[in-house]
């Protein structure tokens, strides 16, 4: 059990550790202290950007890659990006002991079964990020760990080394086939599953990956839990600008906030072919007749 | 103007239409929700007064994605007023507000006059509110969706159910739009029906496209541009009402990330400020700028944060004599 003052977000101002070229990616390790102890996997952190004067006022949200309490440097947590716009290249610019505004942990974490179940951890491109610690976290409870890792080729693979330690199996896909097997990273999962008995399929990456893997996983009466990553501005639950249609236990779908009731939600309660819209029917959505 | 004075000697009450809050600083509307998430990073209590995200009557699930878009210095939204409705807002978040002691300025927001005269009854007769504040940004259904804000007659007629529905003494302010010929005409037109104050100003129109698919970037086409961006067109907004309209309490908001920029709003003419787009980018942003301006304060000889309020508006010769 966490204990109520290791609870809930804090804002600190970190100090870079070290940020190192990952193949496509960027490893960026953060002296934050607190973070660690209220971490768990699946959360994120939305870092400022720019410093305190920034043009660019919106933080950057990531899920946390790897966190480590407090020892001789002071507690660290771990990112994995890729450097694409202003932002995110002024992170990828940062030098060691430079400051980085962090506010986190944020967002509900994994699910973990009950049970020592089989699982299949799925990522694409960096969002495998995330998975190491969740797979930390499933072998301590004796699940089965299943990797899948795919990218659009090897350079954007992330992690498919660190996977042969936390998995019992690490498939790779790339899409030019540069590495492992040629195609998406949900190809080969129905056989996966079939071959492992998998009762649950955690994956974080883009929205039409997490939707491919909810659909393979309920194929197959299996449980999904997917990190979406939406566009946030705020990362703290105030600005209602990533929303998504997801359907409540009470079978009414509601615009929620993937910051806060997300990142991570049940897949087959995302309705991801209307991500984007304001679908038919949402609770609050305008009444036809009145348009 | 007195000189050596130390930040926790000034004395930061102000007093907007007879209500007294004991400092100058707000969250604006739509930037912090109904408190509580704020609440993790800062006591919602240290400020003047928490304004809420806008209450409609019925609970709407907004507009669709993207909703927002970073530019330079600011954002673009296109949320559209998602929210529970006033039934579960006084419920659930109004309690809540009041349990942890904030003063709630109650933001709300119509679609039609009937509308915001049903709001002002129900949250106007709720204990401790401690104002309203009346969003007119919004279309009208019943005039061809036509912006409340943009028209002198229509925003008046606004404030005039509202006040009308409002209980005596419980203070009615004005969120005006910048997007309009002439602010001074709506304010004046608002103030005639009976807002007690205003507040300058709500976003302003933008758009901006995206490249992968060339078409305007946001769910919702236009957006609401926030953000510092924006600050010199508020605090213009601010002078132009305060020079037109004196004795009129003003709420400065636009921009504002630092103590100076609290301060420039004070001596524009605003006698309390709200912080909202600063919050997205520091959560929180709203109880730094409240120290900061403390600091800012006493740099620059204000003993009392009232004593600041309208000081750029001073006769030329008042500033002369003062060298």
């Amino acid at each position: 059990m966490t204990s109520a003052t290791t609870r809930g977000p804090i804002q600190v101002d970190g100090e870079v550790f070290s940020n190192k070229r990952v193949g496509a990616y960027q490893h960026l390790t953060l002296v934050a202290d607190g973070i660690a102890e209220r971490t768990r996997p699946g959360n994120f952190v939305a870092l400022a950007v720019g410093g305190a004067t920034s043009a660019n006022l919106l933080r950057r949200s990531f899920s946390i890659y790897r966190v480590r309490p407090a020892g001789v440097y002071g507690g660290t947590v771990e990112i994995v990006f890729a450097a694409s716009g202003a932002g995110t290249q002024w992170l990828a610019d940062r030098q060691p002991h430079d400051a980085i505004n962090v506010v986190g942990p944020l967002g509900r974490p994994f699910a973990l079964p009950k049970e020592p179940v089989a699982c299949a951890l799925v990522g694409g491109g960096y969002g495998s990020a995330p998975l190491f610690a969740l797979a930390e976290k499933l072998r301590e409870r004796s699940c089965a760990v299943h990797m899948v890792l795919g990218a659009s080729t090897e350079s954007r693979l992330f992690g498919a080394l660190e996977a042969r330690r936390a998995a019992q199996s690490v498939t790779v896909t790339t899409l030019d086939g540069s590495v492992g097997i040629k195609g998406l990273v949900t190809d080969p999962l129905p056989a996966l599953m079939a071959r492992h008995s998998i009762e649950v399929v955690y994956s974080c990456g883009p929205m039409g990956m997490l939707a491919a893997a909810t659909r393979v996983a309920t194929d197959q009466g299996a449980w999904s839990q997917t990190a979406v990553e939406e566009a946030m501005a705020c990362g703290i639950g105030v600005c209602m600008t990533c929303v998504l249609p997801v359907v409540g236990d009470d079978g009414v779908t509601r615009m929620l906030r993937s910051c806060v009731e997300g990142p991570v939600f049940a897949g087959d309660k995302v309705r991801w072919d209307a991500v984007g819209t304001i679908p038919a029917g949402t609770f609050g959505a305008p009444e036809v007749s009145r348009q | 103007m007195a000189a050596g004075l130390r930040p926790q000697d000034v004395d930061l009450t102000t007093v907007l239409a007879d209500s007294r809050l004991a400092n100058p600083v707000m969250t604006a509307s739509g930037c912090a929700a109904a408190g509580q998430e704020l609440q993790q990073f800062f006591d919602v209590s240290d400020l003047g007064a928490v304004v809420t995200k806008s209450i409609m009557r019925d609970v709407r699930s907004g507009r669709a994605t993207p909703r927002m878009a970073e530019t330079p210095s600011g954002m673009l939204n296109s949320i559209g007023l998602q929210g529970p409705g006033v039934n579960a807002f006084l419920a659930r978040d109004l309690p809540w507000l009041l349990q942890h002691d904030a003063r709630p300025i109650v933001s709300i927001a119509g679609s039609s006059l009937g509308e915001y005269a049903e709001l002002a009854r129900r949250v106007g007769n709720t204990p401790g509110v401690a104002a309203i504040e009346v969003n007119i940004s919004c279309p009208n259904v019943e005039d061809r969706g036509l912006v409340f804000a943009c028209h002198p007659v229509q925003a008046g007629r606004v404030l005039s159910v509202v006040r009308r529905d409002t209980p005596r003494g419980l203070p009615v302010f004005a969120k005006l739009s910048p997007d309009v010929t002439n602010i001074v005409d709506i304010a004046r037109s608002v103030v005639e029906a009976g807002a007690d104050g205003l507040v300058l100003i709500n976003t302003l129109l933008g758009l901006n496209i995206d490249f992968t698919t060339m078409r305007p970037k946001l769910g919702g086409v236009m957006g609401g541009l926030s953000g510092p961006a924006v600050r010199p067109v508020a605090v213009r907004a601010v002078w132009q009402v305060a020079n037109a309209l004196p004795g009129i309490p003003l709420i400065g908001v636009g921009g504002i990330r630092t103590g100076a920029d609290a301060l420039e709003f004070l001596v524009a003419g605003a006698s309390a400020v709200q912080v909202g787009t600063a919050i997205f980018n520091d959560p929180n942003a709203p109880v730094r700028v409240l120290s900061e301006l403390r600091t800012e304060l006493a740099a620059h000889g204000f003993a009392r944060a009232r004593d600041a309020v309208g000081y750029a508006n001073r006769p030329a010769l008042e500033g002369v004599m003062a060298q």
